[in-house]
């Protein structure tokens, strides 16, 4: 995502040439009272508001990554449906165990979801191990694997916790600025 | 012997009229190549000798009054004191007789064991499991690949000498673009911590605990 020239419908990078048109732009705003960061809010209202979480579960935490999914704490109030495929998902949720044999497959699904793309890993065998951290088939941590937003720790941690994750990684995707800035 | 006082226990208090006929009758039907047969926790457990193992268990599945048609489990363990480490183990069940029976045959290292999965075809992926787990060749098995662990993983995990960590660890590389295996490196090592246990009846003293019997 950047500053794409109208004319030329192509992004434009960082540089003078971008910094021209921002400052076009924001010249314009001072005037007329709109402000820049309104398209930026208007992204991260559209990404944090309809995260599709692709349905990643490997063990038990993927009982409680149901229940949170389920009517009596019900993500679909955030927007969050779980997809089946990772060509539909926004952020995937590690949930359970990651053995060394399931590793390239999970890190293969990460890379088939299109970006922007986000990672929350749940529950103590998917943060470092947990009580397999010492075993030889497991992975100390999904984040050898895949870049990690938001950890949540339990063992399982409780559908209010996976809730509270996902309320956190909304919250980051709010704070991200979408137009590249030098 | 407590398996051997088991024995006694069990004949002498005539627990249970049906096994001990069972018992009786294995033994005739097995014959020579049974080596012990006692009682254990109200479940047959008859010992042969591993080339006899196939015989065992045709004679098992197709006695008509025995009739254990059916193999629930297939297992070894590994006894790395014994000459002969490995013991393998067959669990049948007879859903005529509503009994359980526990087959077991020694095996040395690197010895072969004949395949049951002509008799049982349930034993397939379980000699798969005992292949991959203790290393234990299963001879005439259609496809004896490993089961459980990592494609390419080496050594036996359940044997008593396999260290718990294993040999290597994955990890993503940025630059190749693939999951590798790297050897084990850990930031600690591993602790026991079983002196804590209630279990083991407190022998270390809490901190603090020495307080306890002074005044003030």
């Amino acid at each position: 995502m950047g500053v794409i020239d109208p004319r030329q419908a192509a992004p434009i990078g960082p540089g003078p040439e971008q910094d021209a048109i921002l400052k076009a732009v924001g010249d314009e705003i001072t005037n007329r009272g709109f402000v820049i960061a309104s398209a930026d809010k208007l992204f991260n209202w559209a990404r944090s508001g309809s995260l599709w979480p692709m349905t990643f579960g490997l063990a038990c935490c993927a009982v409680e990554m149901m229940h949170s999914a389920a009517s009596r704490y019900d993500m679909d109030r955030y927007g969050m449906l779980f997809r089946p495929s990772p060509r539909q998902s926004d952020v995937m949720i590690v949930a359970g165990t990651l053995t060394n044999k399931m590793a390239p497959a999970l890190r293969r699904v990460y890379d088939q979801m299109p970006e922007p793309r986000w990672v929350l890993s749940m529950g103590s065998c998917a943060n470092g191990g947990g009580y397999y951290h010492y075993s030889y088939a497991v992975v100390r941590g999904c984040d050898r694997i895949v870049p990690v937003d938001v950890y949540v720790p339990g063992c399982p941690p409780t559908a209010e916790a996976l809730i509270y994750g996902l309320l956190q990684l909304q919250k980051k995707i709010r704070r991200t600025a979408t137009i590249a800035r030098g | 012997m407590t398996e051997a006082a088991n024995t006694e226990a069990d004949s002498a208090a005539g627990v249970d009229a049906p096994l001990q006929a069972m018992q009786g009758h294995l033994r005739q039907l097995v014959g020579g190549s049974l080596i012990e047969s006692r009682v254990v926790h109200g479940q047959i457990v008859l010992e042969v000798a591993v080339s006899a193992i196939q015989q065992t268990l045709v004679a098992l599945r197709d006695d008509q009054h025995a009739a254990f048609n059916q193999l629930s489990d297939l297992t070894a363990v590994d006894y790395p004191e014994r000459p002969e480490r490995f013991e393998m183990i067959y669990q049948l069940l007879s859903m005529k007789n509503n009994m359980r029976l526990r087959v077991c045959a020694a095996v040395g290292e690197g010895q072969a064991v004949p395949s049951m999965t002509a008799v049982y075809s349930a034993a397939n992926w379980a000699e798969r499991e005992a292949w991959d787990m203790f290393g234990i060749f299963f001879a005439g098995h259609p496809d004896l690949r490993r089961l459980l662990t990592d494609y390419g993983f080496e050594g036996h995990p359940l044997r008593k000498d396999f260290p718990l960590t294993g040999h290597v660890e994955v990890r993503y590389d940025d630059t190749q673009r693939r999951v590798v295996n790297e050897p084990v490196s850990l930031v600690q090592e591993f602790r026991d911590f079983d002196f804590l246990s209630p279990w083991e009846g407190m022998q270390a003293q809490i901190p603090g605990d020495e307080k306890a019997g002074r005044d003030g």
